[in-house]
């Protein structure tokens, strides 16, 4: 038994690490909301220095052009990313899309792996008109289920999309205007469930990282803030209300973390694995979004501060890939509960 | 990361599982928290000592088997899932003992630990005063050198002590200077209740066990050997020991993760609305996220980290976590969860939780201001 980040996983979250900490700046995610400039220009030169250390190809063999890691790199270095709150499609391209298109040979697998192409994906409803698709407006690829539940990745430009106003800006999302034609297909329906459940761990991974960043910018801002003299941060029910975020985001992370393994290495109770990772990691960003803008006060309720960029994105991630209480339901059903309810 | 068990340890679960489920007492022990109850554990903590199952951790020469850490969690994975009686003996084995391990002689080890192993001295913990409970620094019990004798005399009270009626020996914090700053006047003592000067009364839990006692002390003697540490600097001693109780030792995961999978039984019996299977839910993934916190804890401990104040992380959570699970089991029973059973009694036990070991109050501020750094008021 070892609990534990394995060296080749703490090593490429560490390179990530470094490289967001110098350059995926607050600016910089301001960049990409609509109307920003240069839009996506510098979002996307960042994501090509992740590439570069390997970040895009960590699911994709070595002999293809990637790492050749499992799913046990994935929690660590896109929980990095979710802190960093870069406002790219970072799950979806790497641990949805990348293995996928290079199981099937895809074209695109090249411009992925370098950075210069960004996948999307939408797989938590079939492929149809209404159907909201985060980055839908910006990304090069778009991951879509069809009916039967085989994958098909289209380019941006095949897809009658019209653009959607997002609480997240930088989400950029898209609504689909009529059922996709056309596509190629890169999953048959057996083997678009991992690539499901890979987008899940993805997901609950960010949602860990938002956390931690809205907690680290509040435990920061509660310290220096002084009111009546002394700093809120000293005040008991401050101190509780953060002490409780924190308990939420420390017993988050070591699920996702058993989660990865759980996938990396087939176990029997990977999908229930899964679904407690996202249960606990969608609880934890929303449940620290709300003690974070609480505890900051009005400041929090600007958008001048920072906080805000992150709370969006909790928000928005919390309920995709399966909200906790859709997650909840599976595990019901896993458990064999009876429900009168449904 | 490698969450597979080896051979050995799938040798020692399978010898844990065939002895638990060829021993375990059935029908189901009372509580050890009554006095009948407690004879009835006794005998099955030395059924436990004979077999080498009663302290699995500790070093063979006190009737252990040198188990890892990751070993005693399967043990403890294992007791639950058999349905194992509670331990009338963890506060000696689970919370005394890892402090007598670190600060302890070697003659008092030799002394003291066979016979907590074996269930002959039983050990209670003299912590809260009436004065001092969250505050435990503010103890007004005190001891007061005699010089002649070679040793102490204690004076005082100690209450809401756990099966104080019905232990042979008390560890506890006494005020050795009342002149020093109030952490460091503090003296760490190992008191036999059956000397001269010591009288425990028993009296009611709120779910009418006797499992609480006041511990009066008028000049009870203790020799100058039945000092743990050194003489005024018990409060670290007593920290080491609050560790041990909030953290791993006394709340291994399975004893929740062996609930939740009661109360998904429990719910499996009836018709449940949306919300209360939600809850049966959560409560099992809580009780699945306390045992992942765990495995990476006993991972770090292995190799040389020490939880620290992320104890009260442990202690928060999983005091929490059973009192939700317990008040779902108590709407999933409905109209019959007043009639009392493992249910109710669970329920009123789980609402101890957040208070003992330090509240959980203390706790969030012990979080706030040592894992999260935030000033002090």
């Amino acid at each position: 038994m070892r609990f534990a980040v394995a060296e080749d996983a703490a090593a490429l979250r560490d390179a990530a690490e470094a490289l967001l900490a110098a350059r995926a700046t607050p600016a910089l995610i301001r960049s990409a909301w609509p109307g920003a400039h240069p839009g996506m220009r510098d979002v996307r030169d960042v994501w090509r220095g992740l590439a570069g250390i390997g970040v895009t190809g960590a699911l994709v063999a070595e002999a293809d052009g990637g790492l050749g890691l499992d799913e046990n790199a994935l929690p660590p270095v896109l929980s990095r990313i979710g802190h960093s709150g870069l406002p790219v499609p970072a799950g979806e391209t790497v641990a949805v899309a990348a293995p996928l298109l290079a199981a099937a040979g895809h074209p695109a697998l090249p411009d992925v792996l370098s950075g210069a192409a960004l996948v999307t994906a939408q797989l938590s409803t079939p492929a149809a008109a209404g159907v909201l698709v985060p980055f839908g407006q910006t990304a090069d690829y778009v991951l879509l289920r069809a009916d039967d539940g085989e994958l098909r990745v289209y380019e941006r430009g095949e897809l009658e999309a019209a653009p959607v106003a997002a609480v997240d800006g930088s989400r950029r999302l898209a609504r689909l205007l009529a059922r996709p034609a056309g596509g190629v297909p890169v999953a048959a329906p057996a083997d678009a469930a991992a690539g499901w459940e890979r987008g899940v761990l993805a997901a609950a991974a960010i949602l860990v990282g938002l956390a931690e960043r809205m907690l680290a910018m509040t435990v920061d801002y509660v310290a220096g803030r002084r009111q009546f003299g002394v700093p809120v941060g000293s005040f008991q029910a401050v101190k509780h209300r953060l002490a409780d975020a924190y308990l939420a985001v420390e017993f988050a992370r070591p699920a996702v973390l058993a989660a990865g393994w759980a996938q990396a290495s087939a176990a029997a109770d990977a999908a229930e694995q899964t679904s407690v990772a996202k249960v606990l990691a969608s609880d934890a960003a929303t449940t620290v979004a709300k003690a974070a803008i609480q505890c900051h006060g009005a400041i929090g309720y600007t958008t001048e501060y920072d906080l805000h960029l992150f709370a969006k994105r909790a928000w928005a991630l919390a309920p995709s890939w399966g909200s906790a209480g859709w997650h909840r339901r599976r595990l019901a059903a896993s458990l064999c509960l009876p429900n009168d309810g449904a | 990361m490698d969450l597979t068990e080896s051979p050995a340890e799938q040798a020692f679960r399978a010898e844990a599982r065939a002895w638990l489920e060829a021993n375990v007492p059935r029908p189901a022990l009372p509580s050890g928290d009554t006095r009948e109850g407690f004879a009835a554990h006794l005998d099955w903590e030395r059924a436990l000592f004979e077999a080498r199952w009663s302290v699995v951790s500790w070093p063979q020469r006190y009737g252990g088997r040198d188990a890892s850490l990751w070993e005693w969690l399967i043990f403890e994975e294992e007791y639950y899932r058999a349905g194992a009686p509670q331990r009338v003996t963890q506060n000696g084995i689970f919370l005394l003992a890892p402090s007598l391990f670190e600060f302890g002689t070697a003659e008092q080890q030799d002394r003291i630990l066979p016979k907590m192993a074996a269930g002959e001295e039983l050990w209670a913990q003299g912590w809260s005063e009436p004065a001092a409970g969250s505050d435990l620094a503010g103890i007004t019990s005190r001891a007061e050198r005699d010089e002649a004798a070679g040793g102490w005399r204690l004076y005082g009270q100690k209450t809401w002590t756990t099966r104080g009626a019905f232990c042979t020996h008390l560890f506890g914090l006494f005020r050795t200077d009342p002149e020093a700053e109030r952490h460091r006047g503090l003296t760490y003592f190992l008191v036999d209740l059956r000397s001269p000067g010591v009288e425990v009364r028993g009296f009611e839990r709120l779910d009418g066990d006797e499992g609480f006692a006041d511990v009066f002390f008028d000049g009870a003697f203790v020799p100058e050997r039945d000092v743990l540490g050194e003489v005024n600097r018990g409060w670290p001693v007593a920290m080491a020991t609050t560790g041990s109780e909030r953290g791993l030792t006394l709340r291994s995961p399975s004893r929740f993760v062996t609930a939740a999978n009661r109360l998904v039984e429990l719910a499996r019996s009836g018709t449940l609305d949306g919300d209360l299977q939600d809850r049966v839910v959560q409560s099992w993934i809580e009780a699945r996220a306390y045992h992942l916190f765990t495995l990476e804890q006993v991972t770090g401990i292995v190799t040389g980290e020490s939880p620290g104040a992320r104890s009260s992380l442990n202690k928060l959570y999983w005091s929490e976590l059973d009192v939700r699970l317990h008040e779902t089991a108590m709407e999933l029973l409905g109209a019959d969860a007043e009639a009392d059973g493992p249910w109710s009694r669970g329920f009123e036990f789980s609402l101890a939780g957040p208070i003992y070991a330090g509240t959980n109050e203390i706790q969030r501020n012990i979080v706030a201001e040592r894992l999260l750094g935030l000033p002090r008021a």
